[in-house]
């Protein structure tokens, strides 16, 4: 295949998952000018930093008054699930120039590498990185546009709808398929937990991490429990 | 700091995770047991988030009666768990929290 051809099959590929980036994308840009970022703030945020769940945690700790080093630290925690996709894709971009590298690293966010891990495990072909590139880009143009959109409907969108009631949900419904396992589910229930209670004693509104830490040695305590199990 | 150097920092932190371990980590480098815990990574970030905003009320204090937040957050897990749909887990959420706040 030529490579415009399987750029243009990653588009196809990830286009069912772009459905939930519309709202979420729209519900950032309500947010942030909400909260009193400017216009431009905005745009350059969806531009700069490029992931919808790292935005949202940075907009929901801004808004709580954490600190800046704080705000920063729980992003490069809610990113850290971007090492293993770059650790899992690697292998399959190693031949790369740099400058590929640095291109397709701007585009590794989770519907990409999604839809691209199962086509770069199943095919072979030197340029099947385009894939990749082309579920990335897809995301881009949508996440931007609608960021675009929500800055502009800002305003005409009434405050009584409770519209910020809709970032947890979008985090939830990421999620749907860890509730149907039994460690993730203890694993999300302890996070929860240590969040909840944890949020107006745990200092500087470092929250995030202290629970996200909890979780995961939580995950690590179990997983190790079912293996001696076994 | 200003909301500018917010904003690039994190934009940076943010491309650096996605950037180092494609640059300079061999895959080998990645065993079995650092994927498997990484793999969890989404459950133990995202209820952090999750149970605050639903739980925690805009005064920072904890909010469980009259709290229809509680309700429509359950309708939508359970809406999630069996059509495994991400836009009808929001969308249900929604549509209840507006049910019990302008209907009910």
């Amino acid at each position: 295949m030529t490579n415009y051809k399987v750029f243009l099959k990653g588009i196809v590929d990830v286009s069912p998952l772009m459905i939930p980036v519309v709202p979420f994308g729209l519900i950032f840009g309500v947010l942030a000018i909400d909260i009193g970022f400017s216009p431009v703030e905005t745009m350059a945020m969806s531009l700069i930093v490029f992931g919808g769940a790292s935005q949202i945690v940075l907009l929901q700790l801004f808004s709580g008054g954490a600190s800046s080093l704080v705000i920063i630290s729980s992003v490069g925690a809610v990113n850290s699930r971007h090492l293993l996709y770059g650790a899992v894709v690697s292998e399959h971009l190693s031949d790369l120039k740099l400058v590929w590298k640095i291109i397709i690293s701007y585009f590794l966010i989770d519907q990409a590498f999604a839809i691209s891990n199962d086509y770069l495990k199943k095919n072979k072909d030197s340029n099947r990185y385009f894939h990749l590139v082309g579920g990335g880009a897809t995301c881009w143009v949508i996440w931007q546009s609608t960021t675009l959109l929500g800055i502009i409907l800002g305003a005409a969108i009434p405050e009584k709808l409770g519209l910020s009631f809709a970032v947890p949900l979008t985090f939830l419904a990421l999620l749907v398929n860890d509730f149907r396992k039994f460690i993730n589910v203890i694993v999300i229930i302890i996070s929860g937990l240590v969040a909840t209670l944890g949020y107006n004693y745990i200092p500087f509104k470092a929250y995030v991490i202290v629970a996200a830490l909890a979780g995961l040695i939580t995950a690590m305590i179990l997983t190790t429990k079912m293996k001696k199990n076994e | 700091m200003s909301n500018w150097a917010l904003i690039l920092y994190c934009g940076l932190i943010t491309y650096l995770t996605r950037f180092s371990m494609i640059a300079l980590i061999k895959k080998e480098m990645f065993n079995d047991r650092i994927r498997e815990v990484l793999s969890f990574v989404p459950s133990a970030i995202f209820p952090a988030i999750i149970f605050p905003a639903i739980f925690i009320n805009d005064k920072g204090l904890f909010e469980i009666d009259d709290n229809p937040k509680i309700l429509a957050a359950i309708i939508a897990m359970i809406i999630g768990i069996f059509s495994r749909s991400i836009i009808a887990t929001i969308f249900s959420g929604l549509a209840s929290y507006w049910f019990l706040i302008f209907v009910v």
